[in-house]
């Protein structure tokens, strides 16, 4: 028990502050509860469903299959791939880290797994498509081509900041978060 | 839309029980440590964007980053991107709104990026992967990435 309260402490912390809150201004305590409220159910959406995938994934796809495709040997394909998978994913930027986490453990390349969370973060399939109807296509297809080669270039850059010790407790870190 | 992602875990869930039913439980328990393990974290960000979310009105962005409103505009815009963080399917439409607003192009481009690319808040999950360092070069990169999108769409979009 006191190690669950222990974990979640910043959580215990930020609820006693939105209770105050609600104490002191009220209509801003409701607002910001009924924005809460909104976005666990957001949550609940998109959260459980990744890791249900993550689970499968790992338990599935063995190991040799992920470093032939997104391994260190798997040159443009790899590339390609890694954009395809987080392209096609959905659900916020979060979500990404532990599929990384779970990409890592297999044996993807590093560089993949940044260029995965790159197009997780910004050129997912079902948000283009919104961006499209939304702000129009100029706006859209510009964007989609400006950061395709933006995500690579910052895949390789961080890449380059990162030295092998760093990445190799990283890889050895994804192991101890999805076993 | 919504309940997609669902319907194709639940999907593979029940392919993977009919195929194995003891690598499916070892599946879920995975799922599960995998997601008790960053719940902490998950849910006190979840709680800071809604507090985020109630206070920045949309009129005021708006007003901030309007098309007149210069590189001062795309700074603004990049910043409020980077701290806020708000699901797809509400800021595009929330940008439209802006757009209609007055908001610049380029403006919104550099707000869209970081929004997309950039998560202050979320840094304390992204770190547990990745490490502080990594996970602040790249918010860093991302956040500059920003300014090219935002002056490319400023030279490209307006003119089209």
């Amino acid at each position: 028990m006191k190690k669950i309260l222990l974990r979640y402490k910043a959580f215990v912390a930020v609820s006693s502050l939105f209770i105050l809150l609600l104490i002191y201004n009220y209509a801003l305590g409701l607002k910001v509860l009924t924005i809460t409220a909104y976005s666990f159910k957001e949550m609940l959406l998109v959260i459980p469903p990744i890791f249900i995938l993550l689970g499968l994934l790992d338990v599935w796809i063995p190991k040799e299959t992920m470093v032939k495709h997104l391994g260190p040997n798997s040159g443009f394909k790899g590339i390609l791939l890694s954009f395809f998978l987080g392209s096609a994913a959905s659900g916020p930027l979060y979500g990404a880290f532990p599929v990384a986490a779970v990409l890592m453990k297999k044996g993807a390349k590093f560089s993949n797994i940044l260029i995965f969370i790159g197009a997780w973060s910004t050129t997912k399939i079902p948000m283009f498509l919104f961006e499209l109807t939304s702000l129009g296509a100029p706006f859209a297809i510009t964007r989609l081509l400006i950061n395709i080669p933006g995500i690579i270039i910052i895949a390789y850059a961080l890449e380059k900041v990162s030295s092998k010790a760093e990445i190799a407790e990283l890889y050895s870190n994804a192991k101890k978060y999805s076993d | 839309m919504d309940y997609a992602l669902y319907i194709i875990a639940l999907t593979l869930l029940g392919i993977s029980f009919f195929k194995n039913k003891m690598k499916t439980k070892q599946a879920l328990k995975k799922a599960w440590k995998a997601f008790e393990n960053i719940l902490p974290e998950f849910l006190v960000v979840i709680a800071l964007v809604s507090f985020l979310l109630a206070v920045v009105e949309p009129a005021f962005i708006a007003q901030v980053i309007g098309s007149e409103s210069g590189w001062t505009g795309v700074i603004l815009a990049t910043l409020i991107g980077a701290v806020t963080l708000i699901p797809g399917f509400v800021a595009f439409p929330t940008a439209a709104l802006l757009l209609q607003g007055g908001a610049g192009y380029m403006q919104l481009g550099a707000f869209i990026s970081t929004l997309m690319m950039v998560g202050i808040v979320t840094l304390p999950i992204e770190q547990k992967y990745f490490g502080l360092k990594l996970a602040m070069y790249r918010n860093g990169f991302a956040f500059l990435f920003s300014f090219l999108v935002a002056y490319t769409i400023g030279m490209v979009v307006p003119n089209l």
